[in-house]
């Protein structure tokens, strides 16, 4: 047999964008140690179905930690006490028996609440819509060498893709700030030819639509790559200034 | 304008004013450091800065430079909270970071609140009154006098360190906002961040403690 926790779980209720929340209290009995963060809330809606109450409404998708649709603002901290991992991915090994824990949606004026833990994040598909896209085809894998890319740029690139648009910069940043986001999706573009062409235009495109949509400034406090699952850097926000800037000066 | 309405923008006259005032207090922290090593040269600089030409016009630059840092201190907090929403998280953030970075604006407004008083104690006594023809005050008897004053050297010292805390964070943090940064730099240029932050810290602080601590002087 597994070990086994018990467990209060504090969660927001909130039945849709216009009424007030509040948290409910829920105590979990028996949760194995080894079952993710997102099956003990299966356990607890099971539950409540069972009581014949209404289950916990929570996004989640993939539940390998790569889609980007879980999210939870689990004691303090967006994607749970867990480092570099993705909600789907914390594990109830992470809490101790008897433990109280609270869980948030994601709370900024950009994601507002649609019901109970689930958060309206379409503004992350605007920006993208404003620039974050190559506006050619430019075909499939090509040759090897045939266009050099150096391995630094190329390193960065790859670590910059690696955003799954989750929110939890956003999450965490005392001003709401979507600039971590923002700045790896321009950065993975920017760094590679075929994306260096629209390069000026896609920074200006994207930090309008960011700024249009009420996320706040970055004051570089670095909260973001501290709770980030993908660890994004925050030298991406240095080049996406940079980006920024020497579009809007050369105009 | 994009200056004006791009969050970037506004970043930027933050960082330029930020890096501006920087400098300037580098320069004010190196006068002061005369007034221990010889009276007679610190009342000479002091007469130097009331009459100077350049330092004349630097004076207007400077003070512009001070209200446009806290205009836009005061419309980039007020617009990050509105940014955060209107409902707060229970739980308090548990997330590391340089607890500086959280409170720029209130060790700002210490800052400020200081700047007052020493414009009021110093400043009219020495560079105004030095405008208006009249008399100026020496100023190594004025500081010499002021420290004596436990009160007012104990308030000094938080302000000091007030201050070293706004420039750990915001000297990096400005180079970061105009994009000279990277993977490299953001490392080394914390590091120099405390280090520029301990310099002026430090060597103000020194001046009262000498103060204290030579009773002759
Ligand atoms: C000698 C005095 C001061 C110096 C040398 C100084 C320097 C700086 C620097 C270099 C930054 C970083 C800018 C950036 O991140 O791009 C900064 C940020 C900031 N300063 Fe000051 N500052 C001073 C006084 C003040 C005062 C009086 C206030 C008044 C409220 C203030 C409020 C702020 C705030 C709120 C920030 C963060 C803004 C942001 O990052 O968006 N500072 N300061
Ligand atoms: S930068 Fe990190 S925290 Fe922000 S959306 Fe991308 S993966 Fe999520
Ligand atoms: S559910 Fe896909 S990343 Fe967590």
């Amino acid at each position: 047999m597994d070990k086994t926790i018990n467990i209060t779980l504090k969660i927001w209720r909130q039945k849709n964008p216009k009424t007030k929340g509040n948290f409910e209290t829920y105590p979990l009995k028996n949760i194995s140690i080894e079952s993710s963060f997102l099956e003990m809330l299966d356990i607890l809606n099971e539950q409540l179905i069972h009581e014949g109450k209404e289950p916990v409404v929570f996004d989640h998708d993939c539940r390998e930690g790569i889609c980007g649709m879980c999210s939870l603002y689990v004691n303090g901290h967006p994607h749970g006490p867990d480092e570099d991992v993705t909600t789907c991915q914390l594990h109830m090994r992470k809490f101790k028996d008897g433990a109280t824990i609270t869980v948030e949606p994601w709370r900024s004026a950009g994601f507002p609440v649609i019901r109970d833990l689930m958060v309206d994040r379409t503004a992350f598909d605007k920006i993208i819509q404003a620039g974050g896209y190559v506006s050619v085809n430019t075909g499939g894998v090509p040759d090897a060498n045939s266009i050099p890319i150096s391995k630094i740029n190329a390193d960065e690139a790859m670590d910059s893709a690696s955003c799954i648009g989750c929110g939890a910069c956003v999450a965490a940043c005392k001003n709401a700030s979507a600039m971590l986001f923002v700045s790896a999706k321009v950065s993975q573009l920017a760094l590679l030819p075929q994306g260096r062409i629209e390069a000026a235009h896609r920074a200006k495109a994207m930090v309008a639509k960011m700024d249009e949509l009420g996320f706040g400034n970055c004051t570089n406090t670095g909260a973001c790559e501290a709770e980030c699952p993908k660890n994004i850097s925050i030298s991406n926000i240095a080049r996406l200034n940079r980006e920024f800037l020497t579009a809007k000066i050369k105009d | 304008m994009w200056l004006l309405q791009s969050s970037i923008g506004k970043k930027l006259i933050m960082s330029i004013s930020g890096l501006f005032l920087l400098v300037f207090l580098l320069l004010h922290m190196s006068v002061n450091f005369v007034s221990i090593i010889s009276g007679e040269a610190y009342n000479e600089a002091c007469h130097f800065m009331g009459t100077n030409i350049f330092v004349q016009i630097m004076v207007p630059v400077l003070a512009a430079g001070f209200v446009i840092h806290i205009i836009y201190a005061c419309v980039l907090t007020l617009q990050n909270q509105k940014a955060r929403g209107s409902d707060k998280y229970a739980s308090s953030s548990k997330t590391k970071v340089p607890w500086a970075s959280k409170n720029m604006f209130v060790l700002g407004i210490i800052v400020l609140g200081f700047l007052g008083m020493h414009l009021m104690h110093f400043w009219t006594k020495m560079q105004l009154s030095e405008w208006l023809g009249e008399e100026q005050a020496l100023g190594y008897t004025l500081v010499s006098a002021l420290f004596k004053n436990p009160l007012y050297a104990v308030l000094y010292l938080v302000w000091i360190w007030a201050l070293w805390f706004h420039l750990t964070h915001g000297f990096w943090s400005a180079f970061q906002t105009i994009g000279l940064n990277n993977g490299k730099w953001i490392p080394r240029l914390k590091v120099i961040a405390y280090i520029y932050a301990t310099v002026i810290a430090v060597g103000f602080t020194i001046i009262p403690i000498f103060f204290w601590l030579v009773p002759g002087k």
